[in-house]
């Protein structure tokens, strides 16, 4: 559905039409609820495999933060790794001097203080054309990380930030070495924010970012401030960043200046890509797909890995994303048609796009 | 609402976490396996060929069965990106059930997975990063690499006795580079020595000219230099170039700088760099001759570096210490076994320091020569038997 | 004082002659293209193999290296490029990652892994002094090449049919094809050119840049740095934003070395709040 006609829509409809519109789309579709079933279902059916599905938990948290700007309001980023990083060392440095010692609550802080880091570099990246965003975000992240490695006397530098002490959760789960406790942590906080992020763009404030995407100048026609909106959105975006930055830092109870870098960026942007963006789902399959399609191809190749990471990328977009799409949708509604018997085994089909673009 | 649902979910969760956890631990006995976590990609993936191609030979060299066991050699990459090593280690302790992690690229990584080797009792044996502290930082960590100071002070003392009265420093800007730094500072200063300036620049500097520039206008006697393995070469290039090498500025420092890997592309411009040193290519022992001849077959006439010495000598240390715990593999077994092992390496006789569990080995100054058309550090001085002077000071 | 403008000046043209080729592109075809410094990782190599191992002249090298590397960029550019400029950004940049991801591990392969270096005549190495300012020889032939070279692209660009066509098609595509200019195969020439460039630019650069499988990727950021900063609608914004990073970044080292990189960061980050079109672009049309 295009912008356009959704405004036309909401235009010549009466406001009770609208929030029904709302509500419907609002609903959980079983697909959704398959999705998060199977999600939590993997707490038991792959324990052996709880380390690579934290990372890929705080990957697709990650990705989530990105496809809210760039799915929701075309804003595109390569520092979302200042966010990322930001919290990171945040909530390594609170736990490490014992100044907030339980971990939820340290969490909630390092996306506050992420969050108001956004703020202030929104009015930065709403100028500018698409590759003059990339560069400024990105530079935001390069310039923290060149920060915190001058200032080794309080981030270590180099050599990451040692020393870091992560209080058992709740007093009582302590992240232990099977990264089992890690992995519920990760996922439960991952399936909150969603459900927030979710909340947050079925609303009319959602439906106004999507207006001022399609078209920004007829939106500020319309009375919607655009400005706003948009620093708004930033602001939220970086804030759930910054969630997975201290995600990552509490569950390995270490950080490093890497979590500033280009690839943390770049990864992100690739993980997107491939997920699909503007459908929520996007970045979490995609996270699901390129954390295990690394995995599988490093451990074939720990050396040449990248070369067919590559290869793939390139395959992709020559037959087209498209393209692809279209094969998955025709494999979903066979799969759909087979029945729910097959839906653990189609999370990268079946759960693709129950609400796709 | 659907909070409340989430809430009943994780205390469910992890509950059934905790059973596995318990669960857990239990090794296999039949057969070893050795988790090499190693950068093969990325800016530092010279040291992760260098350090997994010596693994692999010594494996041929010395077949793949130990006290019984057979065996089994993991590599893994890590693009010496602390958190991949440290989820790495974790997935090869866990799922895996290795009984040696070994490798690791840089200090980060390797301290990364220190408490790791504490908790799950995994002896963790560090063939590349330099740091001084790694060792401390976990009772199972042994290490057959050296540490930056081991290097450093025998060069500080021998520029000190050999005319060099002031030095600028120049490293990069991270623990082994601030390692260097101190060490250098210290011994340099303690020997009558005097160091004019200590430039630190960042560990991915494209251009070292700046620094250079701002070192040359110092006018030292020479410049001390520790650069990691791989950019030495370029800084050397630049080096001669800016034409310090006619203004009787001499370059001193660690081997890192005259890497014998990367030696030969480095052209004439390097010759005469004197650096202080574990291991050179040119060491003068039949078992290194040997050695050398190996790698260099295996591996299409790639030339063994200080890392690869280091990856050899940390399988030596694994297959001595299972043989000589008689087929325990538990870490506590194979950690006293390791300890106060000696033996004669390709970079002549070392042995594990049974205090600090670290490395305890002959350091040479060398001198860039060039020998059959191609470039060598040629040794000509020893300080026998160095152990780590920063926990050497720390003991007394 | 003299001898950091220098540097900083030659540090700079490198930087250009890297990164033109990729402005051209972007301000042709609006196409993002990360792969580029792929292109100058195989002049270097291609150098090195021709100077190291064959015992080419360095001087016979560079030029070879030149059409090479322009060679490859032109069947790149027929065989891969042409299905890809109708996509959108996403999908250009996912695309050209992947290739550069496929050449750092291609490269890694077959040269190995560790850094390799050119073997530059005698007559280069060292260092003139005039009036008490150190000049590197190799510095100065950067210089004077970069330096021809800029001037030689201005006078195409200006003078030449193709640079008129050229101009046009940057202008405004849609009108020069109406003109009955081909607008496809003025493209594959430019970036054939600009690839050629680009090799060009790393076979000089490798003594300074060093040379090693990463870097495309090592590299990158500043080429877009250029290119953002100096704005894509001519030759002469990245000219003049490459010498201004050059200087400002050698600079920056040498008065406060603890910063490193902060400081080209910062700059860029300025220029772009404050002209987000590039320091010397022209309104354009699209």
């Amino acid at each position: 559905m295009t912008v356009n006609t959704l405004n036309a829509k909401n235009l010549a409809a009466p406001a009770a039409n609208v929030s029904a519109y709302l509500k419907s789309r609002a609903r959980w579709s079983p697909f959704e609820i398959a999705f998060w079933v199977f999600a939590f279902a993997t707490i038991w059916l792959f324990p052996g495999k709880h380390l690579i599905l934290k990372d890929t938990a705080i990957l697709a948290l990650f990705a989530l933060s990105l496809d809210l700007i760039l799915g929701y309001a075309g804003i595109i980023s390569l520092g979302q790794a200042a966010f990322f990083g930001l919290a990171g060392y945040f909530a390594g440095l609170v736990a490490k001097y014992g100044i907030v010692n339980e971990p939820v609550v340290a969490l909630v802080l390092s996306g506050v203080v992420a969050a108001a880091l956004g703020f202030a570099t929104s009015f930065l990246v709403l100028r500018g054309s698409d590759l003059t965003r990339l560069m400024v975000t990105l530079g935001v992240s390069l310039m923290l990380g060149e920060v915190a490695n001058r200032y080794s006397n309080i981030t270590g530098g180099a050599d990451g930030l040692q020393g870091v002490d992560i209080e058992p959760l709740f007093g009582r789960f302590r992240f232990d070495l099977y990264g089992h406790n890690g992995y519920v942590y990760c996922l439960s906080v991952l399936f909150v924010c969603f459900v927030i992020v979710r909340r947050i763009v079925y609303s009319p404030f959602g439906l106004s970012l999507r207006a001022v995407k399609g078209n920004p100048l007829r939106a500020a026609a319309i009375g919607i401030p655009v400005k706003w909106r948009l620093v708004a959105i930033y602001t939220v975006s970086a804030g759930i960043a910054g969630i997975a930055g201290a995600l990552l830092t509490q569950t390995t109870a270490f950080c490093s200046l890497d979590v500033f870098s280009l690839e943390r960026s770049a990864d992100l942007l690739l993980v997107l890509i491939i997920g699909g963006t503007g459908y929520l789902y996007g970045g979490l399959i995609g996270a699901v797909i390129y954390k295990f399609l690394q995995d599988w191809i490093a451990n074939l190749t720990p050396q040449y890995w990248q070369f067919w990471i590559g290869l793939v990328l390139v395959v992709l977009v020559l037959i087209g994303r498209d393209r692809m799409r279209n094969w998955i949708g025709t494999v979903r509604g066979a799969v759909a048609g087979v029945g729910v018997r097959l839906l653990p085994r189609s999370i990268t089909l079946g759960g693709a796009a129950p609400d796709g673009p | 609402m659907k909070i409340a649902v989430k809430r009943r979910y994780f205390v469910a969760a992890a509950c059934a976490a905790m059973a596995f956890a318990a669960a857990g631990g239990a090794r296999a006995q039949d057969s070893v396996k050795i988790g090499f976590i190693l950068p093969m990609t990325g800016q530092q993936q010279s040291t992760g060929k260098q350090i997994a191609a010596a693994a692999k030979l010594f494996m041929a060299q010395h077949g793949d069965t130990v006290a019984g066991k057979k065996v089994e050699l993991i590599i893994k990459d890590d693009g010496a990106v602390p958190d991949n090593t440290k989820r790495i280690a974790q997935d090869l302790i866990v799922n895996e059930k290795v009984t040696f992690l070994a490798g690791f690229g840089v200090t980060p990584a390797a301290l990364a997975v220190a408490p790791l080797a504490t908790e799950s009792k995994t002896p963790e044996i560090v063939t590349a990063a330099g740091t001084s502290i790694i060792t401390e930082k976990s009772p199972y960590i042994a290490r057959t690499s050296f540490t930056l100071a081991q290097s450093v002070v025998p060069m500080a003392d021998w520029a000190a006795q050999n005319g060099v009265k002031k030095v600028v420093s120049m490293v990069s800007d991270y623990g082994p580079g601030i390692d260097s730094e101190n060490s250098f500072k210290a011994e340099f200063a303690k020997q009558g020595g005097q160091v004019l300036d200590a430039i630190r620049f960042p560990l991915t500097a494209p251009d070292f000219a700046p620094f250079l520039q701002r070192a040359a206008d110092q006018k030292p006697d020479a410049i001390f230099v520790f650069v990691p393995s791989g950019q030495g070469g370029v800084f050397i290039k630049q080096f001669v170039e800016r034409g310090l090498d006619k203004a009787g500025i001499k370059i001193i420092g660690p081997g890192d700088v005259t890497d014998d890997d990367l030696l030969n592309g480095m052209g004439d411009a390097v010759l005469g760099t004197i650096t202080a040193h574990i291991y050179s290519a040119d060491h003068d022992s039949p078992t290194n001759k040997a050695f050398v001849a190996a790698f260099k077959k295996a591996n299409d006439g790639l030339r063994p570096n200080f890392m690869a010495v280091s990856g050899y000598d940390g399988m030596h240390l694994m297959y001595e210490s299972l043989q000589k715990a008689g087929g325990k593999t538990d870490g506590d077994s194979l950690i006293a076994a390791a300890k106060g092992m000696a033996w004669e390496s390709p970079r002549g006789p070392i042995s594990i320091d049974p205090d600090t569990r670290d490395i305890v080995q002959n350091v040479y100054i060398r001198k860039v020569e060039k020998k059959n058309g191609e470039l060598y550090n040629v040794e000509f001085a020893t300080f026998p038997a160095v152990k780590d002077p920063i926990k050497a000071a720390e003991a007394k | 004082m003299l001898t950091i403008l220098f540097d900083g000046v030659a540090y700079g043209m490198l930087l250009f002659v890297l990164a033109c080729g990729l402005s051209v592109t972007l301000g042709l075809m609006n196409f993002i293209n990360l792969a580029h410094g792929a292109f100058a990782m195989a002049g270097g190599y291609c150098t090195v193999i021709l100077v190291n191992r064959i015992g080419i002249p360095f001087a016979l090298g560079l030029p070879i290296a030149f059409l090479v590397t322009a060679l490859i960029g032109g069947l790149f550019e027929r065989t891969l490029y042409v299905h890809v400029y109708a996509r959108d950004h996403l999908d250009q940049v996912l695309f050209t990652i992947g290739l550069v991801f496929m050449s750092v591990a291609a490269v890694d392969y077959t040269m190995g892994s560790s850094q390799q270096f050119v073997q530059i005549p005698e007559a280069l190495q060292g260092q003139f002094n005039v009036f008490g300012v150190g000049m590197g020889k190799y510095r100065l032939l950067i210089i004077v090449v970069c330096g021809l070279l800029t001037v030689s692209l201005q006078l195409i660009l200006a003078k030449t049919r193709f640079g008129s066509r050229l101009r046009a098609a940057v202008d405004d595509q849609r009108v020069a094809r109406g003109l009955g200019i081909n607008v496809g195969a003025v493209f594959a020439v430019t970036f054939a050119f600009g690839s050629g460039l680009a090799g060009l630019g790393g076979a000089l650069g490798a003594e300074i840049l060093g040379l090693d499988p990463t870097f495309p990727l090592k590299y990158m950021i500043y080429f877009l740095i250029v290119v953002t900063v100096g704005g894509t609608s001519s030759i002469t914004g990245p000219f003049l934003a490459s010498i201004l990073l050059g200087i400002a970044d050698v600079a920056g080292k040498y008065y406060v070395p603890k910063l490193g990189a902060f400081v080209i960061y910062a700059i860029m980050i300025a220029v772009l709040i404050w002209r987000p079109q590039g320091l010397f672009a022209r309104a354009t049309a699209r």
